[in-house]
């Protein structure tokens, strides 16, 4: 199989999960939910799912750990006081940047 | 109180359209920067500039591209890619199950084709949040800018990922997670139960990743788990009151046909 066909298989085969995976339940859960467990559930599962993804996977992010604490200290200060997504993440890039940049010339 | 069936006065399509305009920037903006950082990873990992962006282009999700670009980079199987993505982006089926509620009658299921191609965790965020139904206009208005960052943003990582040193791609990288604690954060304030509910997400994914006989468990289907046990345990002690408003039930009816 040349390289350029396997690309495009794989290419294939996770658009098409990833696809379905979203457009299904739009096309065939159009009544309201009644049970209040699922549409609990609903609500509280993806604070679940974006915690678990960033902790603890954003500490191995950085060159130096260190780095990746001081951002998310940051990130978490100025979403607590109701920033802006853009300038939560590109404050906590900055902190990142900046602490990379003296360990990368301190070492 | 219950609505009478007049409907109030629609705002016109150009101006829902404008609102989701509106709404979708800021996600783009983010998204021109997390998906610079997965261009560099993907350049990084030895994909070509087109890959990266033919990626990008047509799966528009940023944990679940960042996964599969190792996977492609080691010529792995076709199965584990595909396993990887529906562990990772089942998320979006809860998601969008969620969304389909909110949809009202003007969105057709030519609209659910494509508007469901733009599921993301943003863009459902701001959904969500949205008091009342979504119109049709209002849902293209607000992939517009984030698709176009996330395009865009790949482009010019995977162009700047040979220019940058590697402690600087490394930061560029922690987009991603920002946006996440800038979703969650201020709700976890207002709101101990889903502090809690995130605390004991957050609990769970250390725990598979520290203890030595958990840690070599999937990370995606981790991510999963934390979502079911937390969200159901949360669902079971706090359900959401019912009905908690009333704005999306006076009106229109809803749509069931197709089913």
């Amino acid at each position: 199989m040349s390289d350029t066909l396997r690309f495009l298989l794989y290419l294939f085969v996770m658009a098409g999960v990833t696809y379905l995976i979203r457009v299904l339940p739009l096309l065939f859960v159009r009544k309201k939910i009644r049970s209040r467990f699922l549409r609990s559930l609903l609500y509280y599962s993806p604070y679940a799912v974006l915690s678990a993804m960033t902790f603890p996977a954003v500490f191995s992010v950085t060159e130096h750990p260190v780095s990746a604490i001081l951002a998310v200290a940051a990130a978490i200060v100025l979403a607590f006081c109701k920033k802006k997504l853009v300038v939560v993440a590109a404050c906590a890039v900055g902190v990142a940047i900046l602490s990379e940049t003296l360990f990368y010339f301190l070492a | 109180m219950k609505p009478k069936t007049s409907d109030p006065p629609h705002p016109s399509r150009a101006a829902l359209f404008r609102a989701g305009l509106t709404d979708g920037v800021p996600i783009g903006l983010g998204y021109l920067a997390v998906s610079f950082g997965f261009g560099i990873a993907a350049k990084a990992a030895g994909l070509s500039i087109l890959e990266a962006v033919l990626i990008s282009v047509f799966n528009v999700t940023s944990a679940g591209q960042l996964a599969a670009v190792p996977i492609i980079a080691a010529a792995g199987s076709f199965a584990e890619l595909a396993l990887a993505q529906l562990v990772i982006n089942m998320r979006y089926f809860l998601m969008s199950i969620s969304l389909s509620q909110k949809y009202d009658s003007t969105v057709r299921t030519g609209d659910r084709l494509l508007i469901g191609f733009a599921v993301t965790d943003e863009i459902y965020a701001v959904e969500t949040a949205k008091p009342g139904s979504l119109s049709r206009p209002y849902l293209y208005g607000v992939t517009v800018a984030p698709l176009a960052g996330w395009w865009l943003g790949t482009l010019l990582g995977a162009l700047a990922g040979a220019l940058l040193p590697a402690f600087l791609i490394s930061a560029l990288s922690l987009a991603l997670y920002a946006m996440f604690i800038a979703i969650v954060t201020p709700d976890a304030k207002e709101n101990r139960k889903v502090a809690l509910c995130a605390g004991l997400a957050i609990l769970i994914s250390c725990a598979f990743a520290y203890i030595p006989a958990l840690s070599r468990v999937d990370r995606g289907f981790v991510i999963i788990l934390a979502a079911i046990v937390c969200g159901s345990l949360c669902a079971w002690l706090f359900p959401i009151p019912d009905e908690e408003d009333g704005q999306d039930k006076g009106g229109r009816e809803e749509v069931t046909a197709d089913e």
